[in-house]
C-alpha cells in the first residue's frame, strides 16, 4: 500500500493510469495475485455491502436496546417526502443508518475500514449507483479508490478509534468514500486526493467516546454524518474548490491530533458522551447484564 | 495488511476486536483441540468481561468453538446451536492481572476426552494472539500452520522437529522456544509456510521425551 497520496498522483501523471488501477496493481504485487483475481475479491466486497443493505431488518434491537429501527424511520420519512435534505441525500442517510444499525445488531457487514464505520462507504456508493446507474465494475473501481486512500491513512496515521479517536474511523471512512465519489464523477487522482482531504479536514479532532463501550451511541449516527460529508466534499472538489493544506499533510495532522488526544477519548469510554450522567447510567445498567 | 484489511473483512458485527476476534479465538482453539468440543469452561478478562455481553463476545467465542467463521450469520444463535449439538459450556469473569484487556482463558474438553487449556487475546482489527497452551507460553497469531511441541527440556528435540520439517520440504517461518525451568517442561512453537502432514505429527508424538504435540492446520481456510 502507498505511503502518500502525492505518490499516487505522480504515478498517474507519469503513466496516465487511473488512481484505482495504480492501487490495484500494487495490491496484485503485494498479494501475488492476478488483476482479475484482485478485481473479483473487491467485487465480493461490493456485493456483500449490497447484501447487508438489502437484508436490513427493522425488527432487530442491539444488545443494549439502544439501537434499532432508525433506518426504517428514515426510510419512511424519505418516502413521505418529509426530508429537508431531499430524496438523494435522504437515501444516503437511510443506508448509512441501516448498515451501521445492522452491525450493532450482529448482522453481517463489511468493515470499511472498521466495523464501527461500516455504514459510510456503502451508503455513499450504493445510493450513487441507484441514482446514476453506474455499472458494478465502476463501483468496484470506486472501492479500489477508497481502499487506496484508506491504505495511505493506515500507513501514515491509523484507522482505529483506540489509536486515534473517531476521526481515525469515521474520518477515514468519509475520506475514502469522498475519493470514491470523485472517481465516479470523473475526477483525476489530484481531485480524488482533494476530496479525501476535504472530508478528513472536516472531521479532525473527533473523539471516540462510545457509551458503555458499545459500537452503538454515537457511532451509528456518526456514520450518517460521515456519509453526507463525503458527498459534500466530492461536490466541492468537482466545483473546483481545493484544500489549501495538501492531502498528505491533512493525514499527518490527523495523526498528530490522535497522538495528543487524551486516552479518555480513544475508545476507553471514560470521556465525552460516555462519561455524561446518562452515559454512565446506561453503562451501569449494561453491567447488570453480565 | 493488504487492501482487503481496509475494505473488509466481511464479518458479523458489532466489533472487529470484541466480536470477529473472539470468533477467531474460538475457531483456532477448536482446531488446536483437533476434535469437536464437548465442554468449554470460559473465563473473560478485562474489557472482554466488562463489555463482552454488549458486543456478543460470549456468543462469538462459542460460535468459533463450533467451527463458525467470522462472517457466519448464525453467530448470534451460537448458544442454541451449541445446545442442539450437545456442547456444554460455562461463562465466567476472571482477573488475569496485567494480561491484554481483551483476553479469554478456556479449558476445553473434546469428544474423545482430549483436553486443552488456552489463553488468547484479541489484539485489534480482528487479529488475535494465542498466548498460552496448557500453562506454557506460546505467542502465535494463528495466521500460519503452527506446530506446538511440548517436550522434556533436554538436547535434541529441536533438531528432531527441524529435520522432520526439512525432510517434508516445509519451510519454517518463525520458531520460538520456552521452558518452565532447566530440565523441566519446554515448548517450541513453529510457524510454517506449508501444512504439516498428519503422519509426521503422529511420528513426533511417539518420540521419547515428547509430551504433547498440538497442531493448527489452516487447511480449508
Amino acid at each position: 500500500m502507498y505511503k502518500s497520496l502525492e505518490e499516487i498522483c505522480q504515478i498517474e501523471k507519469e503513466s496516465g493510469k487511473p488512481f484505482w488501477k495504480i492501487v490495484q496493481e500494487d495490491d496484485c504485487r503485494e498479494q501475488g495475485i492476478t488483476e482479475a483475481e484482485s478485481f473479483e475479491q473487491m467485487r465480493r466486497m461490493y456485493q456483500a455491502m449490497q447484501y447487508a443493505d438489502e437484508h436490513y431488518d427493522a425488527n432487530l434491537k442491539s444488545a443494549s436496546g439502544l439501537v434499532g429501527t432508525e433506518g426504517k424511520k428514515m426510510q419512511e420519512a424519505r418516502e413521505a417526502g418529509k426530508l429537508l435534505c431531499g430524496e438523494f441525500i435522504g437515501k444516503v442517510m437511510e443506508k448509512a443508518l441501516k448498515t451501521s444499525e445492522s452491525n450493532a445488531c450482529m448482522k453481517r457487514i463489511v468493515a470499511a475500514p472498521t466495523a464501527g464505520s461500516c455504514g459510510v462507504v456503502p451508503a455513499v456508493l450504493l445510493s450513487l449507483q441507484e441514482e446514476r446507474g453506474y455499472t458494478e465494475d465502476q463501483m468496484v473501481e470506486a472501492l479500489f479508490v477508497a481502499a487506496g486512500i484508506g491504505g495511505v491513512i493506515a500507513n501514515r496515521a491509523f484507522l482505529a478509534g483506540a489509536a486515534g479517536g473517531c476521526q481515525a474511523e469515521i474520518g477515514s471512512a468519509s475520506a475514502m468514500a469522498a475519493g470514491g465519489v470523485a472517481h465516479l464523477l470523473g475526477g483525476s487522482a489530484t481531485e480524488i486526493a482533494n476530496a479525501a482531504a476535504l472530508a478528513l479536514k472536516n472531521l479532525l479532532g473527533l473523539a471516540c467516546d462510545p457509551v458503555a463501550g458499545l459500537v452503538e451511541v454515537p457511532c451509528v449516527k456518526r456514520n450518517v454524518m460521515g456519509a453526507v460529508n463525503a458527498m459534500t466534499s466530492a461536490d466541492m472538489t468537482m466545483a473546483g474548490i481545493f484544500s489549501k493544506i495538501p492531502p498528505d499533510e491533512v493525514i499527518d495532522a490527523m495523526r498528530a491530533i490522535g497522538r495528543s488526544m487524551h486516552e479518555d477519548l480513544r475508545e476507553t469510554s471514560k470521556g465525552g458522551l460516555a462519561a455524561t450522567p446518562t452515559g454512565n447510567e446506561i453503562k451501569e445498567r449494561m453491567s447488570h447484564l453480565l | 495488511m493488504n487492501l482487503l484489511d481496509i475494505i473488509g473483512p466481511v464479518m458479523v458485527g458489532p466489533s472487529s476486536s470484541h466480536t470477529a476476534g473472539a470468533v477467531k479465538i474460538g475457531r483456532v482453539s477448536r482446531k488446536l483441540l483437533a476434535e469437536e468440543v464437548k465442554d468449554a469452561q470460559i473465563y473473560f478478562h478485562g474489557s472482554f468481561q466488562a463489555t463482552g455481553k454488549g458486543h456478543g463476545t460470549d456468543r462469538a467465542v462459542i460460535a468459533g468453538l463450533l467451527g463458525m467463521a467470522v462472517d457466519d450469520p448464525d453467530i448470534p444463535d451460537s448458544f442454541e446451536i451449541a445446545k442442539s449439538r450437545g456442547m456444554t459450556f460455562t461463562l465466567n469473569g476472571i482477573d488475569l492481572g496485567e494480561a491484554h484487556p481483551n483476553t479469554v482463558k478456556m479449558n476445553l474438553t473434546g469428544v474423545t476426552g482430549r483436553t486443552l487449556e488456552i489463553v488468547a487475546a484479541s489484539i485489534g482489527g480482528g487479529q488475535i494472539q494465542i498466548q498460552e497452551l496448557d500453562g506454557l507460553s506460546a505467542n502465535f497469531s494463528g495466521d500460519y500452520p503452527t506446530l506446538i511441541v511440548h517436550n522434556v527440556d533436554q538436547p535434541g528435540h529441536v533438531t528432531e522437529v527441524a529435520s522432520m520439517l526439512a525432510h517434508k520440504s516445509i519451510n519454517i517461518a518463525t520458531v520460538k522456544l520456552y521452558r518452565d525451568g532447566r530440565g523441566g517442561r519446554a515448548v517450541m512453537v513453529v510457524e510454517c509456510d506449508q501444512e504439516v502432514p498428519r503422519e509426521s505429527i503422529e511420528w513426533l508424538e511417539h518420540l521419547e521425551g515428547i509430551l504433547k504435540v498440538t497442531y493448527l492446520s489452516l487447511a480449508g481456510e
